[in-house]
């Protein structure tokens, strides 16, 4: 029998959706996902689901697609991810599940990411209920950020019966899913809120608009709102930026500020009132997902867009269908090209960015070649936007308004693998404690964390 | 306008901010806290139309909705850390340009409330716009008004007014608090300056978040960057850099009064179709 090779998912054709935000992959149909589910060989010790951070059973869920019987596969995901439309999506699964993959070795691996998003998918179209709530302890629980961490941690609890409020600084709920991620990525309203209706329909709360720090402290939930435990899942929010000349420009932006206004804000629907700037030519300065959000995202608004990386190729941090995509879409890569001023005109307005040529030398403390500058290499890229894709830390907010909590140099809180903090009944996990990271080691923080608070609770 | 706001209220401290999104597809709007009553849950706003979401608050008609209110944001004024005797033996004094008189006046209140006498300068165009004229007469020790066309109160600016209580009326300043436009707060440190007054300025720089996250209200401070939505709002007026802080308000000038003017048109152009005009 010839091997079935690995069924490719349709995408928008490259120059149409360059210039909309609707999605770029469309997903699996029915006979695709079934196909491609036979493809699994069910192996004993499936090495795909160890290296999942929230365990999803993978041979389990995939052996049902392939039978056909999707909803009894949407259960089977959700006994351990109530984002699978949102994972499917934005995983990297290439290293982890799929990189696991048995199959992968010799050929290609099964594409599970596409199916749990066909699993997700379907079962929201077909109103699939997918979980039940135990009856009510009568314990509350105050979780802070309603991001993956958050959102994982916070459905753990509910099903496991705890009184669940979730406290979000932001308007609308989804933390860097909903103002982090483009559209064309991640559906907001399809995708995000959907999955995140999900949890209320197990009886969690949430409550936006509430900065805990400012708002109201984690002492004052604790002691006056009666909270049992709290879980800080407040995600790595404050950016960072080069430190050069003329940053403070006119059409200098972080990715944050650019992609803020674009996603949550919906800057690129104009019935909005939210502004955002482009002009013509837009340089992208980072090498990570984020740089390929914002630079797909300004070459959707119009402009010519670049990434201007300091190593090379190879060491793009971003994940390769992010880069191949932004490729496809037009966006150039000036590698090996570092900032190091930014030049504006008279009105204060960036004009272009001046950079020199860099080449690699020795590998790091990291492994990878530490980039070094060629000597005599300066030049300049006229531009009118410049946005700094540089990484995040914590935000600082409630580690200075909360006694006792440890953080470290980075402005990270201190947790153990359980997520337990230097303050007896508070939890953190995600990105609030490892530093900038990805959706579902968030997620995997999560859980563990409402399975240490259910601990915690229990020995009161 | 008063925000029933109950989480706010209780928070809310003198010098912080909120931020007001009216409506699903509004800015977010940041705005300085005027008053707060904890125990009615409220807080008190006051607006003026630049762009078209802030038109949108300014149409909210008592008993509406506001879409989403955080707060309180921002580092409160830091005389609510000082120690109460201390600050009874300084000489403070206030400046309020235009709009920034609401968020001078809890300020003020809260000196008052701690037995701190405060004098206050109240500067504006003309007579009709001089806001809480009665409200800070109340907790002020002395109040004066200055207006551009002498339409009240002392004719001229808030500069030029401090000046004249220095030099000819034999005031003397330990500190002073000024808040109003970028304009006023830059020449009101040019000439504190000249007085060597420490000086403290509560900067309106553009958000979006107001948390922490976006840096749109990066400000240069003693030629460090700082965020004035974590950082500040209140800053040493003597170290802010005005020039870039203006040049970086005015970012989106002319795409917000492009959609300002839009909003206009639509709404001038609307003919009522029950009848009501």
């Amino acid at each position: 029998m010839a091997k079935q090779p690995r069924v490719a998912q349709a995408e928008q054709d490259p120059k149409v959706r360059a210039t909309n935000f609707e999605e770029v992959s469309l997903g699996y149909t029915i006979e695709q996902a079934m196909l491609e589910a036979s493809r699994c060989i069910n192996c004993k010790n499936p090495r795909c689901v160890v290296q999942c951070p929230v365990s999803v059973k993978i041979p389990e869920f995939i052996s049902l697609v392939k039978a056909g019987d999707i909803a009894a596969a949407a259960k089977v995901i959700a006994e351990d991810s109530s984002l699978p439309s949102v994972c499917g999506r934005v995983c990297p699964q290439e290293e982890q599940c799929e990189g696991a993959c048995i199959l992968g070795i010799k050929g290609e691996s099964v594409a599970v990411g596409i199916l749990e998003r066909f699993v997700g998918d379907w079962a929201r179209k077909n109103n699939v209920n997918t979980v039940s709530a135990m009856p009510s302890n009568g314990n509350k629980v105050a979780v802070v950020g309603s991001g993956p961490a958050g959102l994982a941690c916070a459905t753990d609890l509910a099903k496991l019966g705890y009184e669940v409020t979730i406290f979000e600084a932001l308007h609308k709920p989804g933390g860097v899913l909903q103002y982090g991620i483009p559209e064309f990525r991640l559906p907001k309203d399809e995708v995000v809120a959907a999955e995140i209706a999900n949890l209320t329909k197990l009886g969690v709360k949430i409550e936006c608009d509430v900065v805990v720090g400012r708002t109201v402290t984690i002492q004052d939930l604790m002691d006056k709102e009666g909270y049992k435990a709290v879980f800080i899942g407040s995600g790595a929010g404050l950016p960072k930026f080069m430190n050069i000349g003329g940053e403070n420009l006119n059409g200098v932006v972080s990715a944050n500020e650019f992609l803020t206004r674009a996603n949550l804000m919906h800057a690129y629907d104009d019935s909005y009132d939210t502004p955002i700037y482009t002009g013509s030519k837009v340089v992208v300065v980072g090498g990570g997902n984020v740089a390929m959000d914002a630079v797909r995202t300004a070459q959707r608004l119009g402009a010519e867009s670049h990434i201007v990386y300091r190593r090379g190729e190879a060491e793009l941090p971003a994940r390769k269908e992010e880069i191949h995509h932004a490729k496809q879409e037009g966006i150039q890569f000036d590698m090996l090209t570092n900032p190091v001023e930014i030049l504006g005109s008279s009105e204060g307005w960036v004009e272009a960015i001046r950079c020199v040529k860099m080449e690699l030398g020795e590998p790091d403390a990291s492994g990878r070649r530490s980039p070094q500058v060629v000597k005599g290499s300066e030049f300049d890229i006229e531009c009118s936007l410049v946005i700094m894709a540089l990484g995040t830390s914590p935000n600082p907010l409630i580690v200075s308004t909360t006694d006792n909590l440890e953080s470290n140099k980075w402005g990270c809180i201190v947790a153990d693998d359980s997520g337990a903090t230097s303050r007896s009944g508070v939890f953190a996990g995600g990105d609030a404690v490892t530093g900038a990271a990805t959706v579902i080691l968030a997620m995997g923080a999560g859980r563990s964390a409402a399975a240490a608070i259910d601990t915690y609770i229990k020995n009161l | 306008m008063d925000i029933e706001a109950p989480r706010v209220a209780a928070s809310a401290q003198p010098g912080q901010f909120v931020i007001v999104k009216v409506d699903e597809k509004g800015e977010r709007i940041p705005l300085t806290i005027c008053d707060y009553n904890r125990e009615e849950g409220s807080v008190t706003i006051v607006t003026q139309v630049v762009g078209s979401s802030s038109q949108k608050i300014c149409d909210i008609e008592e008993g509406e909705y506001i879409q989403n209110f955080v707060g309180p944001l921002g580092k409160p004024s830091e005389f609510i850390y000082e120690n109460i005797e201390e600050l009874k033996s300084k000489r403070v004094l206030f400046i309020a340009g235009g709009l920034g008189t609401a968020p001078v006046y809890p300020q003020v209140k809260w000196m008052k409330e701690q037995g701190v006498d405060c004098d206050v300068i109240i500067g504006a165009k003309t007579k009709s716009l001089v806001i809480f004229e009665e409200e800070m007469a109340a907790v002020a020790k002395n109040l004066y008004i200055a207006t551009d066309d002498g339409s009240a109160g002392f004719k001229g600016l808030v500069t030029q007014k401090l000046k004249e209580l220095i030099d000819n009326e034999g005031k003397m300043y330990d500190v002073v608090v000024a808040i109003g436009p970028m304009i006023m707060m830059k020449f009101v440190a040019i000439t504190t300056k000249e007085y060597n007054i420490r000086t403290i300025v509560s900067l309106n720089s553009l958000m979006v978040d107001g948390t922490g996250m976006c840096g749109a209200c990066r400000v240069s401070v003693g030629g460090k960057t700082y965020f004035t939505c974590v950082d500040g709002p209140e800053f040493d007026a003597h170290e802010v850099d005005f020039d870039e802080a203006m040049r970086r308000q005015g970012q989106f000038r002319t795409i917000e009064q492009r959609k300002a003017k839009a909003e206009q048109e639509r709404r001038e152009g609307h003919k009522c179709n029950i009848g009501l005009h």
